[in-house]
C-alpha cells in the first residue's frame, strides 16, 4: 500500500473517530475508555507479525511480551467493558414496596413542609 | 515449523478481512452511544478483533506458534483475571495499566522492526523507518507515563505533584534529544542504528516519567485520557510501519477517542492541556487557602437532614470522588430509594470530573443500581437548580464552589460548576471544612441556605436513610 493511500485512510479515520466518539454520552465515557483499550489490543497483530520473523532469543522474548501485552488489552478490555455495561443495562430496581410507602403519613404532609423549604 | 500460510501478507484477502474488522470496530463504537445498545456494541467490536487476529494468524510467514500460544495464554489469563477482580473504584488504575501495556507493546514491536530492518540488510525505507521511530517514542512515553499514573492512582507513590528543579528545562532537553536521535537514525539508515534506537526508548521513558510525576491527583482524568490518545497514535504509527490497515484505523479511532476525552476534561476544569501538563497544579495544597477568618456555618444532624429531604419534592444528589472513597454509593442509593418511596424525585448531578477518569462517577452509581436516566450532566441540571428543593453534596467540593462563578481572582475562576447554591437548600455531607484539590475555601459552606452535616459519607447516608424510614 502506498504511503499516500495509508495517509488517506488515516485522515478519514480521524474524521470518523471524532464523528462517532463525540456522540458517546458522558455516562458511558469510562466504558468507552476500556473499550478503546481493548481495540488498542489490535497491536497484538504487530506482535504476531514480528514474532513471525523473529530470529534470535531477544526477538523471541520481545515478540512474546508484545503478544502478551496485546492479549491483556484485548481480553481484559472487552471483558471489563462488558462487565461495566452490564451494570448500565440492569433494569431499575423495583422501588420499596408501594404498600409500605402508602401507609406512611409523610406522603400527605409533604406539601406543607415543602413550602417552608423553598421559602428559605 | 508448521505454518497455516493461507493468506499472503498485504494480499487482497487479508486486506478485505482487515476492512471487515475495522468496520466492526466502528459499528461497535457507534452502538456505544446509548447505554441500552453499548453492550452489544462491545460484542461487535470483539468480533471485529477476533476477525483481525484470525486473519493475522493465517498470514504467510507466521511462525513460532509455541511462543504465540504462551503469549496469548499469559496475556489472556492476566487480562481475564484483572477484569473480573477489579473494583469499579479502581477502574482508573486499570485503564492506566491497559494504556501502559498497550504503549509498551508498540514500543517493543518498533524495536523488533528496527532489528528486522538490520537483519534484512541495506537501508530501511524511510516510509517504514519514520513511523517505526514514532511508534517507539510514543509507545515508550505512554508505557512509562501510564505506569506512573497507575502508581499515583494506586497510592504507591504520592499523588501530589512531584517535581525536580528545572524540570521544564530537562523535559525540553529530553524531547529535543529524542527528536535529534531520531533524525540521526533516519539519515544514517543504512542500516539503522539499534544502539541509538534503544537510547531513544530510554530517553522517551525518562520523559514519560518526568511528564506525569509532577501532575497532581485531581488532574488524573486528563492524564489518563491523554495517555489513551497517545497509545492510539502509537498503534497507528505501528500500522504505518507494518503496512497494516487494521492497525492504522483502530489506532486512529483510539487516538480520536482519547483526544476528545482529553479536551472535554480540560474544558471541565477550565484549563488548557498545556497548563495541566506543565504547571503541577492539581493536588497542590496551594498557599491560597482562605482568608483565615472564621466564618459561621450551619451544622445539622442526620435527623434534620432526613426531615428536609423527606418533605422535599425534588432532590438532587451531587456526588464527588469522596463518595467513592467512602464506598458510599450503595448507602446513597438506599437513601434515594427511601426518598423515592415517599414520592420525592431524586436525580444525580454529575460533574465531568467527579471521579478519577471520564465518566467514572456514572459507573460507580450504575454499579449501585442507579438508573442511568437519573444521572444528569452538568449542563442539563444547572438550569433546573432553582427549582430544586434540596441539593445534597456528598464528597464533592471544588466542583460546587460558587467562587468559580463569582470571584474572578479565584484559582478556579471560570471552571464550570454544578450550581447547587441556586437550589433552595443545600446539605453538604463532609467530614470537615477542609479544602478540596484546589486548596481553596468553598464559599458554598458559608452560604445561609447551606447546612453542613459533618460525617463520613457512607455513615451519614445510611443514617439519613434510616431516619427517613422512621418518619
Amino acid at each position: 500500500m502506498s504511503l499516500f493511500t495509508e495517509f488517506t485512510i488515516f485522515v478519514l479515520a480521524i474524521f470518523v473517530g471524532f464523528e462517532v466518539i463525540s456522540k458517546v454520552p458522558t455516562t458511558l465515557h469510562t466504558p468507552l475508555m476500556s473499550q478503546t483499550n481493548a481495540i488498542h489490543g489490535i497491536v497484538m497483530l504487530g506482535g504476531l507479525i514480528v514474532l513471525g520473523y523473529a530470529g534470535d532469543g531477544l526477538e523471541y522474548v520481545i515478540g512474546t511480551i508484545a503478544v502478551a501485552f496485546g492479549a491483556i488489552n484485548i481480553v481484559g478490555g472487552f471483558l471489563v467493558t462488558d462487565r461495566m455495561l452490564g451494570m448500565f443495562a440492569k433494569k431499575p430496581k423495583p422501588q420499596v414496596s408501594p404498600a409500605s410507602s402508602a401507609s406512611r403519613p409523610g406522603a400527605v404532609d409533604k406539601d406543607e413542609d415543602k413550602g417552608e423549604g423553598s421559602g428559605k | 515449523m508448521i505454518s497455516l500460510a493461507v493468506l499472503p501478507p498485504g494480499g487482497d484477502a487479508a486486506t478485505a478481512l482487515y476492512i471487515v474488522s475495522f468496520s466492526l470496530f466502528i459499528l461497535g463504537l457507534k452502538q456505544g452511544t446509548h447505554p441500552t445498545t453499548a453492550k452489544r456494541g462491545n460484542m461487535i467490536a470483539a468480533v471485529g478483533m477476533a476477525v483481525a487476529v484470525v486473519t493475522t494468524l493465517l498470514l504467510d510467514g507466521m511462525g513460532n506458534w509455541g511462543l504465540i500460544a504462551i503469549g496469548l495464554a499469559i496475556g489472556s489469563a492476566v487480562g481475564a483475571y484483572a477484569s473480573i477482580r477489579v473494583k469499579m473504584t479502581e477502574m482508573p488504575q486499570m485503564v492506566a495499566l491497559y494504556n501502559g501495556v498497550g504503549g509498551g507493546a508498540v514500543a517493543l514491536i518498533a524495536w523488533s522492526e528496527i532489528r528486522h530492518g538490520i537483519h534484512l540488510g541495506g537501508a530501511m525505507p524511510l516510509q517504514e523507518l519514520i513511523p517505526t521511530l514514532l511508534a517507539g517514542i510514543i509507545g515508550s512515553v505512554s508505557f512509562w507515563g501510564s505506569n506512573i499514573a497507575f502508581a499515583k492512582l494506586q497510592d504507591l507513590i504520592p499523588t501530589r505533584p512531584l517535581g525536580v528543579p528545572g524540570q521544564q528545562f530537562i523535559n525540553a532537553i529530553l524531547g529535543i534529544g529524542v527528536i535529534v536521535l531520531a533524525v540521526i537514525i533516519a539519515i544514517n539508515n543504512d542500516p539503522p542504528s539499534q544502539g541509538l534506537f534503544i537510547l531513544i526508548l530510554i530517553a522517551a521513558a525518562i520523559l514519560g516519567n518526568l511528564v506525569v510525576l509532577p501532575i497532581g491527583g485531581a488532574d488524573m482524568p486528563v492524564v489518563i485520557s491523554m495517555l489513551n490518545a497517545f497509545t492510539g497514535l502509537s498503534a497507528a504509527a505501528a500500522g504505518f510501519a507494518l503496512d497494516n490497515v487494521a492497525l492504522i484505523v483502530a489506532g486512529t479511532l483510539v487516538g480520536s477517542s482519547g483526544t476528545i476525552l482529553t479536551m472535554e476534561m480540560a474544558t471541565a476544569m477550565n484549563r488548557s492541556v498545556g497548563n495541566i501538563l506543565f504547571s503541577g497544579f492539581g493536588g497542590a495544597p496551594a498557599a491560597v487557602a482562605g482568608s483565615g477568618e472564621q466564618r459561621p456555618v450551619t451544622s445539622i444532624g442526620a435527623q434534620d437532614a432526613a426531615i428536609k429531604l423527606a418533605y422535599a419534592d425534588n432532590v438532587v444528589i451531587v456526588p464527588g470522588y469522596g463518595l467513592a472513597v467512602a464506598q458510599a454509593q450503595h448507602a446513597v442509593k438506599e437513601m434515594a430509594n427511601q426518598l423515592e418511596a415517599r414520592g420525592v424525585t431524586v436525580n444525580y448531578a454529575i460533574h465531568p470530573v467527579a471521579g478519577r477518569m471520564p465518566g467514572h462517577m456514572n459507573v460507580l452509581l450504575a454499579e449501585a443500581d442507579v438508573p442511568y436516566e437519573n444521572l444528569k450532566e452538568m449542563d442539563e441540571i444547572n438550569p433546573e437548580m432553582p427549582r430544586v428543593d434540596v441539593a445534597v453534596v456528598i464528597g464533592a467540593n471544588d466542583v460546587t464552589n460558587p467562587a468559580a462563578k463569582n470571584d474572578p481572582n479565584s484559582p478556579i475562576a471560570g471552571m464550570p460548576i454544578i450550581e447547587v447554591s441556586e437550589a433552595n437548600e443545600v446539605i453538604v455531607i463532609k467530614r470537615s471544612l477542609s479544602t478540596g484539590f484546589a486548596g481553596i475555601d468553598n464559599d458554598l459552606f458559608y452560604e445561609p441556605n447551606t447546612s453542613m452535616l459533618f460525617a463520613d459519607a457512607k455513615a451519614a447516608a445510611s443514617e439519613i436513610a434510616a431516619e427517613i424510614e422512621q418518619l
